[in-house]
């Protein structure tokens, strides 16, 4: 099976996606790892919200919204022989807008008045899938500079991880929708214009005229940012779909994740954007789904109250320095409670073949023993990534 | 402390993956065996529940899904209608069509406003009294702080009109300890187990609906005692032995033991930390042990409820046994 090296070493960006709970946040970064081990690159990992263990495990205290070097020192310390450069930042939504706002203001005055409005912080956390948006903002930005040879973002759980695609269209259609026509209209205008009546009255009764006069208010001052905005959002999704941009979908091989997997592999594909790699993460080993297996587990579990392996049992019991009847009981637990892990492994290996006919590249991580929570661990998934 | 199935309302949340519909199914469905009339409501529109009972597309209109047990999917647009009829009294649905797609606009960019029309709908289903219990598979954790607080946000940002009036009734049950509670859902992992910390914290910070409990689901049994754990760990140093005895696949059996119980040792170190807290929150825990199960479905949520029953110490749900 091949592996990711030659993606690592042509793509300039590498969006991570997958539904929620299949360790995006640790592949995106063992990926980061990988990109440093095989090339003199400079390479930056953006992540949403990282386990604090993760954190520490780049030796990064707390990961801030500005990028932040991975010390070789620290590659040192784990035994990690690295040529590029590993940086990593954290995407911070508030911060995120705050510049944005601060860009797309034609004038001190609007950007002062935007800032301070009380909606703003609400409205901004809120509308339009902001956190997509903002995470596919940030790429843009990154790989504008031309500071890092490659970027690679671990995108935000959302719903729909896909919706995160869908984020610069609906910024752009939301500057073009009815909803900001009729809320920047005149609220006079709107009072006598025979359309928006019975609404605007309906909405009054309900949601009361301040209210509607206060988001109105908001957005006459946002309209004044839309050219920079749709200008942007446009970029955006032309980064998206350019040939130096891959995507990494990672799951896991349980049912939900699986299934969630197909349907954005197609997507991908239906949008004609570039897929780089599925990564099946945790994995169990394929041989627990064997027949050979299933056979020594039965063959174990009688075993133990069989004489006639006294021999086998004593030997194994003497190497461990333990009592041979101990050693009978646990081995005849791991032999009755095999059926269940090696259930699990079977169907596993079934949905890796599934995925294995819709993405050319499947790459499987196996299980470790816990949460990743240092370099070494990450330089393990990093192996496995760049070699298959 | 009130119990679980006492409350009027119970929002059953979690990080994504953890199994929140199959528990909220689950808690609806001891209710329901237990005699409560029980609707149970899926937020997020993604169909998990409706898999999960193994019944056709759920709508906004209550299914019986089971004796005793209705299921519904939310739809915000769907509840606009029905708090129009009721409240504002517009009978002419023919009206409301391009209404609702315009209202529709406002209610994604205006705060709050589509999370007050979910949530609203709920506490008008408990204030009707139709059920005993209404159980609520709700967004993940990340989104479900601003579904509760919707109430909150709304009062604080709208100073007139009918809705500012109807905030009054819905806090009213919403932060009542003894009708409304968050059942946290969660995974012996690391992030799930952060996570459900976080949201704890958070409930009590910005909304005042109190946390009833957390399922820990998932959960793998221990099945080695201290001295076969050491045993267990060093397996692989007699597979040569075992290999004698068992065959070949011997090295499979000895993986499979070596790799569940380093799985199940990581995750008591998670959950330990997690009961350390509820301990000093006073939170119950209850644990859902991992079912290894093949499918997802009615025959895993009865799984589930029969244990959450035992948990919670009422009569088993005439459920399968396993």
């Amino acid at each position: 099976m091949s592996g990711l090296d030659p993606l690592l070493a042509s793509r300039e960006m590498i969006l991570v996606t997958g539904s929620g709970g299949v360790g995006k946040t640790t592949i995106a970064a063992a990926l980061g790892v990988a990109a440093v081990q095989r090339q003199h690159r400079k390479v930056l990992v953006v992540t949403v919200d990282p386990a604090r263990r993760l954190a520490s495990a780049l030796g990064l205290d707390g990961i801030g919204n500005v990028p932040t070097e991975v010390v070789p020192a620290a590659f040192e310390a784990a035994g990690l022989d690295v040529r590029g450069e590993l940086h990593v930042a954290m995407l911070d939504t508030k911060a995120g807008w705050d510049e944005l706002i601060r860009r797309h203001a034609p004038d001190a005055e609007t950007r002062d008045a935007v800032l301070a409005n009380p909606l703003y912080e609400n409205l901004t956390s809120r509308f339009v899938h902001s956190h997509d948006y903002l995470a596919m903002e940030q790429l843009h930005d990154l790989h504008a500079t031309g500071e890092y040879d490659l970027v690679i973002v671990d995108t935000p759980p959302s719903r729909n991880a896909l919706s995160i695609l869908d984020a610069p269209s609906r910024m752009a259609d939301f500057f073009g929708s009815r909803l900001l026509k009729w809320l920047t209209v005149p609220y006079r205008s709107k009072l006598f214009s025979a359309a928006s009546r019975p609404f605007q009255q309906i909405a009054d009764r309900i949601l009361g005229s301040t209210f509607l006069q206060d988001i109105a208010d908001f957005f006459i001052l946002f309209q004044r940012m839309e050219r920079g905005f749709v200008r942007r959002a446009r970029e955006v999704e032309a980064l998206v779909a350019d040939p130096r941009t891959s995507f990494i979908v990672v799951t896991t091989l349980e049912a939900a994740p699986a299934h969630e997997t197909r349907y954005l592999v197609d997507e991908l594909e239906r949008r004609r954007l570039p897929l780089g790699a599925v990564v099946a993460n945790r994995v169990l080993p394929d041989h627990l789904a064997d027949a050979a297996a299933a056979e020594a587990a039965l063959v174990l579990a009688e075993a133990v109250d069989d004489d006639s392996n006294a021999a086998a049992f004593e030997h194994a019991a003497a190497t461990l320095d333990v009592e041979a009847a101990r050693l009978r009981r646990v081995v005849a637990k791991a032999a009755t409670r095999f059926d269940d892990v090696s259930m699990v492994a079977a169907r596993e290996s079934d949905r890796r073949d599934d995925l294995s006919s819709i993405a050319d590249t499947v790459i499987s991580v196996p299980w470790t023993s816990g949460d990743i929570h240092d370099l070494v661990g990450l330089d393990g998934i990093a192996r496995t990534l760049r070699h298959g | 402390m009130t119990s679980l199935l006492d409350l009027d309302l119970v929002f059953v949340t979690g990080k994504g993956g953890v199994g929140k519909t199959t528990v909220a199914a689950a808690v609806a469905e001891v209710a329901a065996a237990s005699g409560r009339r029980t609707l149970v409501c899926e937020m997020d529109a993604k169909g998990a529940l409706a898999t999960a009972f193994e019944v056709g597309e759920l709508t906004f209109e209550p299914d019986e899904v089971a004796p005793g047990l209705h299921a519904m999917a939310m739809s915000t647009e769907e509840s606009l209608r029905e708090y129009l009829r009721l409240f504002v009294k517009i009978p002419l649905l023919a009206r409301i069509g391009p209404l609702a797609s315009t209202f529709d606009f406002v209610a994604d960019a205006a705060p709050g406003v589509k999370e007050i029309l979910a949530v609203g709908k709920l506490a008008h289903e408990v204030r009707e009294r139709r059920y005993d219990l209404v159980v609520v598979d709700a967004e993940a954790t990340g989104h479900v702080i601003s579904q509760i607080a919707a109430p909150r946000v709304i009062a604080d940002l709208i100073k007139v009109g009918l809705v500012r009036e109807q905030t009054r009734w819905m806090l009213e049950i919403l932060e009542d300890p003894t009708r409304t509670g968050v059942v946290v859902t969660t995974t012996p992992e690391e992030m799930p187990v952060i996570e459900t910390i976080e949201l704890l914290e958070r409930l009590r910070r910005d909304t005042g609906t109190a946390p009833t409990a957390v399922v820990a689901n998932r959960v793998l049994p221990a099945v080695y005692n201290r001295a076969e754990l050491t045993i267990v760990e060093r397996l692989d140093e007699v597979v040569d032995d075992l290999v004698e005895i068992g065959g070949p696949g011997a090295v499979g059996v000895v993986d499979a033991a070596t790799i569940v119980e380093r799985r199940r040792s990581a995750g008591a170190v998670h959950l330990d930390r997690l009961r350390r807290h509820l301990a000093d929150d006073g939170l119950p825990m209850y644990t859902v042990a991992e079912l290894f199960a093949r499918a997802h479905g009615r025959r895993v949520v009865s799984q589930v409820a029969e244990q959450l029953a035992d948990e919670l110490g009422v009569d088993r749900p005439g459920a399968t046994e396993s």
